[in-house]
């Protein structure tokens, strides 16, 4: 092995990054063009809001719920340690809206929802589906993409507000059963602490995790290998770069919204 | 007509058709035959703009198919895939429809439906069949499904991707009939690729055989027998020994 390999692997690994990011970066200007020029497909929009919005309502909702609880059990451990038990309803609130509820509502959405269109989609696409839509006149990234971007992106700010007051519903059946609290006072700190901001950039994280569970779902359906095995690893790899680009995405949202 | 000119296209190092010339008069049936791997789907997703040619010219009654004019072209092409490509998350009457539910071709839903148990009717299959989904189906209705999808809007063009392969050959005949019938009928130019000699006796005014990535023999079917190409005569006669090898 020559002393340049390891920089030649480097090289190597950093231009096949490169090329990727191209890819998704002309895929992505490419749907989104989609989005302002018609045929547009209103019932393959409904079917994808149902699929992922509504359907994706119980996990969201379970997610929250537990992860509220917890929280509240944190915080008042945590807090205890310097008599600071009375911050739980505002902080569990907060952490809620903030980013417990879109990062993992984001990522469980890309669990359910990237997993299963980049299954769909590459399904079709080594079935001769998307070739059939082509020879029916039906732009494929019309008639797949758009519409499940476009439902992803306004649906999943809608889980993630649910998600937030359930979170936060879980944290309060925690605090008033678990911890002694006093309900009235529980809700009374819950709504002072909370600002209109806190919520409204949950819901903005939402949207823009929501584009990316449904842009990276169709990037590697459509760009699906061969066989079982192609369709296999489209699925794994459109999960695992929707769940890193939505942890990479919320600390560059953080950053610009709350350190300025 | 259909026109290639000098269609060349390559994946890699592997050069899968290499110069391309073929001629389809409107109305006829060609149907191209040749081994597996030697590139006919290839050809045919070239005509359709699935597989951009490296090389050589496309033209569709004397329009050259770029992209600008492959938009009007699709509106008047039908094709039956291999294996049926079928929208499972459809029923079957709403793929025979598709075209007629959306786009500049959009009829209202009765219509839609009622021409498509029409040409369900058309290719043997009963209206009940219309609101079933595909994974219901056997390999021999999904194929028609596929064919009524194809003739639904009354193409003039139509392509065949394996019509036969898979079937029982009692169902075979069906859907070379079929064929036959529904070319025959609405005067479409047609073009078929395949292995089985049957379908190509059944269906074709035209034989043309592609070996090495170019066509080896063009001809009409009456004379596929007397040609005296050996490549031809290996081919139709299924014999193991000849010019073409085996091992590919």
């Amino acid at each position: 092995m020559s002393i340049t390999t390891p920089l030649a692997l480097l090289g190597r690994s950093f231009l096949a990054m490169l090329a990727a990011v191209g890819r998704v970066s002309i895929f992505t200007g490419n749907a989104v063009s989609h989005l302002f020029r018609p045929p547009f497909y209103p019932r393959e929009f409904f079917l994808a809001l149902i699929n992922i919005g509504w359907l994706s309502l119980p996990v969201v909702g379970l997610t929250a719920l537990f992860t509220g609880g917890a929280l509240a059990l944190q915080i008042y451990a945590g807090g205890s340690r310097f008599q600071a038990e009375s911050v739980v309803p505002s902080i569990v609130a907060i952490g809620m809206v903030r980013e417990l509820g879109p990062v993992l509502g984001g990522l469980m959405v890309a669990a359910r929802v990237a997993s299963s269109i980049a299954a769909e989609i590459g399904t079709m696409k080594v079935t001769e589906q998307i070739d059939a839509l082509v020879t029916l006149s039906t732009n494929p990234m019309k008639y797949l993409t758009m519409p499940r971007l476009l439902a992803a992106t306004l649906s999943v700010p809608v889980l993630v507000a649910v998600g937030d007051s359930i979170g936060i519903f879980g944290g309060y059946l925690v605090g008033v059963t678990r911890l002694g609290f006093n309900p009235a006072t529980y809700m009374d700190n819950t709504v002072d602490y909370l600002e209109f901001w806190d919520v409204a950039s949950g819901l903005v994280k939402g949207a823009v995790f929501g584009f990316i569970v449904a842009l990276m779902g169709c990037y590697h359906g459509m760009n699906s290998g061969r066989g079982a095995q192609g369709v296999g690893r489209a699925t794994k790899a459109a999960v695992v770069s929707a769940s890193v680009l939505i942890l990479a995405s919320n600390f560059i949202l953080t950053e610009a919204f709350f350190t300025t | 007509m259909i026109t290639l000119r000098d269609v060349h296209k390559s994946f890699g190092e592997k050069p899968v058709l290499q110069g391309i010339n073929l001629e389809v008069p409107k109305g006829q049936s060609l149907v191209v035959i040749g081994g597996s791997g030697t590139g006919k789907s290839v050809l045919l997703k070239c005509i359709l703009g699935l597989v951009v040619p490296d090389r050589g010219e496309i033209t569709v009654g004397g329009k050259l198919l770029d992209a600008a004019n492959r938009e009007a072209f699709l509106d008047t092409f039908g094709m039956l895939f291999q294996g049926g490509a079928l929208f499972d998350s459809l029923p079957v009457w709403q793929n025979v429809a598709f075209r007629l539910l959306r786009g500049s071709l959009a009829r209202p839903l009765n219509e839609a439906k009622e021409i498509a148990i029409e040409k369900l009717r058309r290719v043997g299959l009963t209206p009940e069949t219309a609101d079933l989904f595909p994974a219901e189906l056997s390999g021999g209705m999904q194929k028609r499904v596929s064919l009524a999808r194809a003739i639904c809007a009354d193409p003039q063009v139509i392509f065949f991707d394996e019509p036969t392969t898979g079937l029982d050959p009692i169902m075979a005949g069906v859907i070379n009939a079929l064929i036959r019938e529904i070319v025959s009928e609405m005067g479409a130019t047609a073009i078929t690729i395949t292995h089985d000699m049957t379908s190509v006796r059944a269906i074709a005014d035209q034989v043309a055989m592609l070996h090495a990535g170019k066509i080896r023999w063009v001809g009409p079917v009456d004379q596929i027998d007397s040609a005296g190409d050996p490549y031809l005569d290996q081919f139709i006669n299924g014999r193991a020994e000849g010019p073409i090898e085996t091992v590919r």
